[in-house]
């Protein structure tokens, strides 16, 4: 489990890629916000944020799995077990969103100004949510790493599996941002945990399925 | 065609027979703003009552298909996707027209309304899904574990969600919903009739399709024989 998280540090080539990626997505934001001036609403700040987060969060993903190449795969059929696979996997991905996910938010708040009122609250949010898209995301590019138009899919198969758990985290840090009491969101909260846990469950069991092929 | 084994068929002909002819006649309560469309509940609701039970089929055969894979469990699997998708359809296609004459408008930002719409989402990327196989094995298996995955992770929240929110829907966000009309023993003889007659036509509908589907297997397979 330990060497297989390692094998997966050992390429990330494609980190850097991800960091200028959210950087110049948040930098495009700015521009074309800037033209209009002044500062964004708060939802709308807080809707962008988002869907900056949920494309970098599809692409990031997707590379986890679609990046291997055959050989390699069966490289690892023979090394490992398939349960260690996707935790390592699901780790990796989780790490790498949050580290990203956390680059960004500094990003966006530096230069689209940052109007939470709750910073610890929100960074925790973002923290579920960038956990909860790496489970998610994890399978969904292993599913799509196995057919054709694999790119096209990713996205097809993944939004509407993440949608509930973006509308969750978009409630959430709407609350974090008017700087609400913490009680108004620990039910969002735990569902959101509740959430990752289910779906780490499920992907730990179907994901010997998957790896068959 | 024997009545022992085809009494369900007949049942929901006669049971969606029921809901048609009841469910027009049939004295309703009258409500402010809902008023006659109130019968809409006889159609609109077992619409998502019979998509949920056969999802839930669906998944149930996934789950077969993984611990014992058959073409013929795929089938059955992807069928009763098929009519879920269909009954949702109709679902979203009722609900609309009703929430155009008592809401007036076709569509309301409201977390049922999007549930339902996810909900469809997923199974059009399901079928999609299945599309961009060529490999049948590869194509059920895989098909099989997104099914299974989108299930667990999307259908809970659909049904916590709305409970977590205001809502316009009835039943939600203390509007008039199902229990002020469950006083009405009236509509209660309607309803649950209806959502079992509906719910046995799409088990019917997807036997229909499985069996003609599996004809197309076998003539496939005579062909290249």
């Amino acid at each position: 489990m330990q060497k297989d998280f390692r094998l997966e540090w050992r390429q990330r080539a494609a980190l850097n890629g991800m960091l200028l990626y959210v950087g110049s997505t948040v930098f495009v934001c700015y521009l074309s916000f800037a033209l209009r001036g002044g500062q964004l609403p708060a939802p709308a700040w807080n809707a962008l944020f988002w869907i900056i987060l949920l494309f970098t969060a599809v692409n990031a993903a997707a590379k986890g799995f679609l990046q291997e190449s055959r050989g390699r795969l069966l490289y690892y059929y023979t090394l490992v077990r398939p349960q260690a696979v996707i935790l390592a996997k699901i780790a990796y991905n989780a790490v790498l969103l949050l580290g990203l996910a956390l680059v960004g938010f500094a990003l966006y708040a530096v230069v689209l100004g940052n109007p939470v009122q709750d910073v610890p609250l929100f960074v925790g949010n973002v923290g579920l949510g960038a956990v909860g898209f790496a489970t998610t995301l994890t399978l969904v590019s292993g599913i799509a790493s196995k057919a054709t138009n694999s790119s096209t899919l990713m996205a097809v198969l993944g939004f509407p599996i993440m949608i509930p758990m973006l509308l969750l985290l978009i409630k959430v840090s709407k609350n974090a941002l008017d700087g609400l009491e913490f009680e108004a969101s620990s039910g969002s909260l735990l569902t959101l945990l509740a959430l990752n846990l289910i779906v780490t469950a499920v992907s730990y069991l179907l994901f010997p399925f998957l790896w068959r092929g | 065609m024997s009545l022992k084994r085809n009494w369900w068929k007949v049942l929901a002909i006669v049971l969606v027979l029921y809901t048609v002819v009841a469910g027009l006649l049939v004295p309703v309560p009258r409500l402010d703003i809902v008023n006659e469309s109130i019968r809409n509940l006889y159609f609109h609701v077992p619409m998502w009552f019979g998509m949920t039970i056969i999802l839930t089929t669906s998944v149930y055969y996934s789950i077969r298909y993984l611990r014992t894979p058959t073409a013929r469990l795929d089938t059955l699997a992807h069928e009763s996707a098929k009519t879920g998708i269909v009954m949702g359809m109709l679902g979203l296609a009722t609900g609309s027209m009703w929430a155009r004459y008592t809401w007036g408008a076709w569509w309301t930002s409201d977390p049922r309304l999007n549930g339902a719409a996810i909900a469809m989402l997923i199974y059009g990327a399901y079928i999609v899904l299945r599309s961009s196989f060529t490999d049948e094995q590869q194509r059920a298996r895989i098909s099989a574990v997104y099914n299974i995955f989108a299930f667990a992770a999307a259908i809970p929240l659909l049904f916590v969600l709305p409970r977590l929110t205001d809502s316009l829907h009835p039943g939600a966000g203390g509007n008039p919903g199902f229990s002020n009309y469950d006083l009405d023993s009236n509509m209660r003889m309607v309803f649950y009739p209806a959502v079992i007659g509906w719910t046995l036509i799409g088990f019917w509908i997807t036997q229909v399709s499985s069996r003609l589907e599996f004809l197309k297997q076998k003539m496939y397979e005579k062909q290249l024989a």
